[in-house]
């Protein structure tokens, strides 16, 4: 086809397109959108690939996979099971990876694609959290990012327990003594979710319809109200020279982010696919079929799963007491229940415990650096690293043959560390935070080293240091310091207590709790200050802390 | 208000000057001056460019014909599993490259193509604060005003509290009553297992396929050795869920030295042979890892440690029970049968248990 041809036949399409839907609109709205680039800006889109991947792969798996624990006696490709009775999702499991081509990779697929899919919302989450980017307007985008991670854990665990292989069951009865453990109602609870005692027939099918239906359809609906929300607040961006709150420099959705978006899609299913062709997940036949009574020893659910699985193996027994003839089993409750409900709900909440803290109510469109916001980020820090302990403690059977310890001495360090470690790490990362914030003014007032050293003729030494540019500069300089909010008084003119002081008095708490230690950007008078005395002699300058400063006129 | 408001948006040009003449806040420089790429001044790195973009898209053509080639040409057929096996990781690594280049070959071309080749200056776009301007929101209050006086929602009280009378129970009621047939109620089901007086301990054929249903003889335990022990009749043809049934009434025999048990265990004990439930009364995984010098049981999942010497009594980890007994003996012909039913729920905790 010639090339006036195929502009013909373009134009002709684009034709009939307007005249149906007014096609031109959308266009003239959303192509020339502009979209910022940066590299942590892809692990947003790294989730929304794998989850397309999970479809498209799942929709195959739906075509060969029996949902029902309905005997059948195994007679495939695999002899060691040979003659086995066995459920039909387990053989269906079994006959999709050994006789049907590319089932097997299908499967790996799949299954290295869940993985891919919640690790990349987590760190998606972070780059988030960071750089400050769910602050207002970005709320509602948090909210439903939240509540997505949440799910995606569910739904790989869903999707874990239909090859009703032995690992997977041993999920399942964990799952249902954790429903059973809930006060008053959790027999109940349990017995019409298995419809009946542990397992039943009915879990597996009700399951699959949760995995392939209930949940992909809110993701689906999730996920669109998350993009929509992103093309009418417009995409933060990084600080920078010339990007400000009131702008979005970067590249325009038709062609070059089509293109980049579009073609880093392909990139993902590339690699995924790499894995699935190459290396074994969820070797399902090796486990065997789930049967009540034999044991697997050191077995591990999928890696989202660890950081539960490590809080329940730390809980010690005695927190399961009895009241008035019941039983209340808080060693499951706490880590299974409650521990989960503690984390997730501070993190929900998270945009308006530091709007508390900020009294700010302004836009933020423009990222920040996290050694700016030092507070959050040892707040950060420390989540992650309780995490990360838990994560441990879920292997505490592996570390001890690994490193042939007592699984007691472990379970019981691991214990203490999960309450000292994660406080320290929040000091560290802000003592961190805070010291990068003083090598940026020192950077600012006296320039950048050159590793060039002079002699005075006095016999004095100093290192060459050049001066910033402006564009360099102002990376270093853009940023608001916050003060701590000062709580209006709780008490009018009249001595007659205001509503809500009391509420105004956590906030300014908190406030202090998150801006005491403070560094402020240097301003041109200090930078013009600083030249006077370089001019003087080349005596060091430290970066000087905002405490010792005197504080600006005019707050 | 304390925040540092003086020092306005960032990057927005407000700039207060303080004494002296300077401003208080740097200003933004604006965007750094754009530098060319070797494509877009060079023709030939242009020419360049384009064919390392084709050879890519090239390259996915070339991964899609060996997907469809291997798809028909590797079949996953032998005589034995090892011949199976092996056709299947040729099938499964060939049609998982050949996917891997025709998905990979597409992306990285586009992505080379919008770097080297598609303009790369960047450009500005404004934004617009999301609140609407006073105008916008007046004229929005005055719609829905004019829409709630026209549907006469405040006047009419009758119609608003009936409808929500209506509402309400609609989205609660039928969604409650639906589930109710999604299973039966509990009743006694947690509390009570297979076992009965005079049953006989057979071997559980998943642990031992050789064993399968044969009643035992304390004669066939020596000291140390474990059996894993079903009731007898639990897998016949008229128990409607043999797995339920499993899941509670698992047991493991054991026989030790008698002087290593403890009195309360000693009563429920055969000549040193005790039977314990196997079902964690933690979480239900099945507890079978038997150290024979310290004679305790450890449980696989969150290493929850009984010991066989203090009557399975939790000595380490997150069970806060011990694996109840069951108390046995022998019948006529020499065979190990329950004296008992179990005396309390086995398994996992649940409200009820008490
Ligand atoms: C959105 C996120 C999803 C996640 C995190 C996820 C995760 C998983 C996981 C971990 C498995 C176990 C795979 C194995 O090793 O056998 C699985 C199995 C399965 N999934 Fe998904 N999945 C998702 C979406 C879907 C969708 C959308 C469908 C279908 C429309 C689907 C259909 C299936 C089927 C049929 C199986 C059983 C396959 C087997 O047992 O061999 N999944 N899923
Ligand atoms: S199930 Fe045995 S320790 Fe948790």
């Amino acid at each position: 086809m010639s090339t006036t041809t195929t502009a013909k036949a373009a134009g002709n399409l684009g034709n009939w397109a307007d005249e149906r839907v007014g096609a031109s609109k959308g266009v003239k709205f959303l192509a020339r959108k502009i979209f910022p680039d940066h590299w942590s800006f892809m692990l947003g889109e790294v989730a929304l690939y794998s989850f397309i991947i999970l479809l498209l792969t799942g929709v195959f798996l739906t075509f060969f996979y029996i949902p029902s624990v309905g005997h059948t006696v195994y007679t495939g490709s695999y002899e060691q099971l040979a003659g086995q009775t066995v459920s039909e999702a387990y053989a269906s499991s079994l006959s999709l990876s050994f006789d049907v081509r590319g089932g097997l990779l299908m499967r790996q697929i799949h299954h290295w694609s869940a993985l891919i899919f919640v690790a990349s919302i987590v760190t998606h989450m972070f780059r988030v959290f960071f750089t400050g980017a769910f602050r207002k307007p970005r709320e509602i985008n948090w909210v439903i990012g939240s509540v997505l991670a949440l799910l995606a854990i569910i739904e790989g665990f869903a999707g874990y327990s239909l090859p009703d292989d032995l690992l997977s069951g041993t999920g399942l009865r964990i799952a249902s003594s954790i429903i059973l453990a809930i006060p008053v109602v959790g027999s109940y609870i349990s017995f019409f979710l298995f419809g009946g005692q542990f397992p039943g027939e009915e879990f597996i099918p009700r399951l699959y319809t949760i995995h392939v239906l209930l949940l992909p359809g809110i993701f689906l609906a999730l996920i669109t109200a998350h993009l929509i929300l992103l093309v009418v607040q417009k995409h933060t961006q990084y600080p920078g020279p010339g990007r400000t709150n009131d702008n979005v420099v970067g590249y325009p959705l038709f062609p070059v982010y089509m293109a980049k978006a579009g073609g880093f899609f392909f990139i993902v299913f590339g690699i995924t696919a790499l894995m699935g062709a190459l290396f074994t997940i969820n070797p399902i036949w090796a486990y065997g079929a789930y049967h009540p009574s034999p044991v697997t020893a050191g077995s591990q659910p999928d890696w989202y799963m660890g950081w539960l699985d490590g809080a329940v193996r730390l809980t010690p027994g005695f927190l399961e007491f009895q009241v008035l003839g019941f039983t209340v089993s808080g060693n499951i409750l706490l880590p299974a229940l409650i521990i989960p409900g503690l984390v997730t709900m501070p993190m929900i909440l998270y945009p308006w415990i530091e709007q508390w803290a900020t009294g700010d109510k302004r836009e933020h469109h423009l990222l920040d650096r996290p050694r700016n916001v030092p507070t959050r980020t040892g707040l950060g820090v420390m989540a992650i690293t309780f995490y990360l302990l838990l994560l441990v403690s879920g292997g505490n059977d592996i570390i001890a043959t690994h490193l042939r310890l007592s699984i007691n001495d472990i379970t019981n360090s691991l214990r203490l560390l999960v309450f000292v470690v994660p406080p320290l790490a929040f000091v560290v990362t802000k003592r961190i935070c805070l010291g990068l914030q003083r090598k940026d003014r020192e950077k600012v007032l006296h320039g950048r080293e050159t590793g060039v050293i002079y002699r005075t003729e006095e016999g004095e030494f100093f290192e060459v240091h050049e001066p910033l540019d402006e564009h360099d500069r102002w990376l270093l300089v853009q940023h608001d310091s916050f003060r701590p909010l000062d709580p209006a008084p709780a008490e009018d003119d009249r001595g007659v207590k205001r509503p809500g002081a009391r509420f105004d008095k956590v906030k300014a708490k908190l406030s202090s709790f998150y801006f005491e230690d403070r560094i402020e950007p240097v301003t041109p008078a200090e930078l013009e200050a600083a030249h006077h005395e370089h001019h003087g002699g080349h005596e060091a300058v430290e970066g000087s802390d905002e405490a010792e400063r005197p504080a600006l006129a005019g707050h | 208000m304390s925040i540092d408001q003086s020092h306005g948006h960032p990057g927005s040009d407000v700039a207060t000057t303080s004494e002296g003449g300077l401003p208080e806040r740097f200003e933004n420089p604006g965007l750094e001056p754009h530098r060319h790429r070797m494509a877009d001044v060079d023709p030939k790195a242009a020419k360049r460019a384009e064919r390392q973009v084709a050879a890519l898209f090239g390259l996915s053509t070339l991964g899609t014909i060996l997907f469809v080639v291997s798809y028909y040409a590797i079949s996953i057929e032998g005589d034995s599993w090892a011949e199976i096996a092996r056709q299947l990781r040729i099938s499964t690594t060939l049609l998982g490259v050949g996917l891997a280049l025709a998905t990979f070959g597409v992306g990285a071309g586009a992505v080379h193509w919008a770097k080297t080749l598609m303009p790369d200056e960047e450009r500005i776009e404004l934004r617009h604060p999301m609140r609407g301007t006073d105008e916008d929101r007046d004229a929005a209050l005055d719609i829905l005003r004019e829409g709630s006086a026209e549907a006469g929602i405040g006047r009419r009280p009758l119609i608003r509290n009936s409808l929500l009378g209506a509402l309400v129970p609609l989205t609660v009621g039928p969604a409650i009553v639906l589930l109710r047939d999604t299973g039966p109620l509990p009743g006694n089901d947690l509390s009570t297992t297979f076992w009965k007086q005079g049953m006989a301990l057979v071997h559980d054929p998943i642990t031992d396929p050789e064993g399968l249903g044969r009643k035992i003889k304390p004669e066939d335990l020596t000291i140390g050795s474990v059996v894993h022990v079903l009731p007898e009749g639990i897998q016949a043809e008229e128990v409607e869920h043999p797995l339920d049934e499993i899941a509670k009434a698992a047991v493991l025999l054991i026989r030790l030295n008698p002087d290593d048990l403890d009195e309360t265990s000693r009563a429920g004990a055969y000549e040193g042979i005790v039977a314990y439930s196997k079902i964690c009364t933690h979480m239900g995984c099945p507890v079978a890892l038997y150290e024979q010098q310290t004679h305790h049981l450890l449980c696989p999942c969150h290493q929850s440690t009984f010991d066989l010497k203090q009557n399975c009594k939790v000595i380490f980890g997150p069970a806060k029970r011990p694996l109840p007994q069951l108390a046995i003996t022998v019948d006529d012909a020499g065979y190990l049968v329950a004296k008992s039913p179990f005396t309390e729920a086995a398994g996992p905790s649940f409200w009820e248990r008490g």
